[in-house]
């Protein structure tokens, strides 16, 4: 299947809101901006309208390109577009940037009114549930009382868990992949290196670099390099790289010899050219901190007593950061409160970044099981 | 006779040869489903256990109303479940049911499975763990054009178990006789047992003329 751009050239808009959001940490933010996409049309009953959540290194730009690059094709564009799984031409799709991010929505580089500077560290921590406070804004402010569908990979996956939580009237499906009801230790220790590599660079002026006209470069470029081994397999890191050398011959230094190490460092030098490296604190302590099974003496059963939504989960076998075992977790506390669920585990070698790969079988599940709810 | 639902046709089978289906969804037909629900509660909650394309659960659906899950291992069945709209649960029966609570269901059904199952004790075992009652369907190998073969020196090939020895997915079959005395053994009580030959009910010597046989039974108490 070629992955073509049905959407042709797609424009982001900005949404502003007044009304103070209270943060779980206590914190408030007075106003603040969400940057989204839309794609398709809402129907007349509002009733098509399907939200997709992004993960850490997302944004609101799902699919279609920018007029000024063609090289911008959005992150899930393989999934949604015209005749897509997740298809247009029948559901009114929207991709929102959060809190905290740096692709246009209010975050750690935007200027803060109180002080006329940017917010560097003042930016407060945002947590899955903020994230889905301040998407229920922006649902009200575009008409929409209840979604067709929230759908997310990931951390993405997340938020529709948190979403049928807190607003169960206003989702009827859930698309929960590669996600989790909560990290495990491994996976906050890997998300606690990263921060330390950003967090402990020179370069990072306690968060505050943007006054100092200093960028944490080399923090980011490593705990996106730690991150991106974690997203892929051994499997197929093998299978695309093995000791394959840059040169063909042993050099013995330090410099770039085998094919791993020149795509991660290119990995990490294109990433940390474009993103923030307080959004990334701020996206993998959101990870950190979901946990809806804390407050219901760490029973996923009780929490999920609130949901009323029906679920579609789906992990990968190679997964190793969000595990089948994780997604399996989930929807045993979905059956055991008598909710619709449907659970596929795909075969796949690509690990977690599987949920953003072109893979026919998943690709005509999602598309299998959106159909029904256009239906 | 409750009318068969209208299913979604099957998807296109992948090149790769990973288009196997299993057995049942191919030999599964409206009278088998027309005895289950004819023993299903209308409202009741039911796990079908190796559901193939979910076509039971469809049925039961619509005929019963049943809350219905099932599970399944293959791909392709389990993206024929997505496209009907029955819940399925991807997942490996052989290695337990370890999603599902205890006594959580009404009903687990188990339809023409059993003889294909590897750790058929356990199965049994599982089922009377999640479930009130248990619902197994299989077919006879006490049937007597099965003895006919056997006894003419071939494995049987017939309308129920319609593969050669070499191919055969059936790896545990049974008679009526063994799968009653396998209930006496494993605290499994039978309620209720229905025979049928091609559709009509069989009630003389069912061992030996009746073809596929449906089971109704619940933990000994």
């Amino acid at each position: 299947m070629q992955d073509t751009n049905s959407l042709g050239i797609v424009t982001p808009q900005t949404a502003y809101f007044d009304t103070p959001l209270h943060l779980k940490s206590g914190a408030i933010l007075e106003n603040y901006q969400l940057v989204y996409e839309t794609y398709g049309e809402l129907n007349a009953a509002k009733s098509n309208a399907v939200l997709v959540c992004h993960a850490l290194s997302g944004n609101h730009h799902l699919a279609g390109v920018y007029e000024d690059n063609p090289k911008s094709v959005g992150w899930w564009n393989n999934m949604i577009g015209a005749g897509k799984s997740i298809d247009t031409e029948k559901f009114f799709v929207i991709g929102v940037n959060n809190l905290g991010g740096c692709h246009g929505s209010t975050g750690p580089a935007s200027i803060n009114a109180k002080t006329g500077k940017c917010y560097g560290a003042d930016f407060p921590v945002v947590t899955v549930e903020d994230w889905v406070q301040a998407q229920v804004r922006l649902a009200d402010y575009l008409g929409i009382d209840q979604f067709a569908a929230v759908a997310g990979g990931s951390l993405g996956g997340m938020q529709a868990l948190q979403w049928t939580l807190d607003f169960p009237q206003r989702v009827r499906h859930a698309l929960v992949i590669a996600a989790a009801a909560k990290l495990t230790a491994q996976n906050i220790a890997f998300n606690d290196v990263a921060r330390q590599a950003i967090i402990t660079d020179p370069d990072f002026y306690g968060g505050d670099y943007y006054s100092h006209g200093a960028v944490p470069r080399r923090g980011l470029r490593l705990a996106r390099m730690l991150g991106h081994i974690t997203y892929l397999s051994d499997d197929s890191m093998a299978a695309k790289f093995g000791r394959e050398l840059r040169n063909g011959v042993l050099a013995f230094g330090y410099d770039v010899e085998f094919e791993i190490e020149s795509y991660l460092r290119y990995q990490g030098d294109k990433f940390a050219d474009q993103f923030d490296a307080n959004t990334y604190l701020l996206m993998t302590k959101a990870l950190d901190y979901f946990d809806p099974a804390y407050e219901h003496n760490n029973d996923l059963s009780a929490a999920f007593r609130a949901a009323k939504a029906n679920f579609l989960v789906v992990s990968f076998t190679t997964d190793w950061r969000f595990s089948p075992e994780r997604s399996r977790a989930i929807v045993r506390a979905l059956l055991d409160n008598e909710l619709n669920v449907s659970y596929a585990e795909i075969t796949s070698s690509h690990g977690h970044d599987s949920f953003l790969m072109e893979d026919r079988h998943y690709h005509k599940l999602i598309r299998a099981y959106m159909d029904n709810i256009a239906r | 006779m409750t009318q068969l639902p209208i299913t979604q046709p099957l998807p296109e089978q992948y090149s790769d040869g990973t288009d196997e289906f299993a057995a049942r969804s191919q030999n599964v037909s409206r009278p088998d489903f027309a005895a289950i629900a004819e023993w299903v509660k209308p409202g009741a909650k039911v796990l079908d256990l190796g559901c193939g394309d979910g076509s039971l659960l469809c049925f039961l659906r619509d005929a019963r109303n049943v809350h219905g899950y099932g599970v399944e291992i293959d791909d392709l069945n389990v993206l024929a479940c997505f496209s009907n709209g029955v819940n399925v649960i991807q997942s490996d029966l052989e290695s337990g049911l370890q999603s599902f609570e205890s006594g959580s269901f009404d009903y687990v059904v188990l339809s023409q499975t059993l003889q294909a199952v590897k750790h058929t004790e356990g199965i049994i075992k599982e089922m009377l763990r999640v479930s009130k009652e248990g619902i197994v369907s299989f077919p006879n190998f006490g049937y007597w054009k099965n003895r006919l073969q056997v006894m003419a020196g071939h494995m049987p090939v017939s309308e129920t178990l319609p593969y050669q020895w070499f191919d055969t997915p059936n790896i545990h079959n049974c008679t009526l006789g063994d799968f009653e005395e396998f209930c006496r053994q494993h605290g499994a009580r039978i309620l209720e047992r229905r025979v049928m030959n091609g559709g009509r009910l069989v009630t003389l010597l069912p061992n030996l003329l009746g073809m596929l046989a449906f089971y109704r039974f619940e933990q000994q108490k």
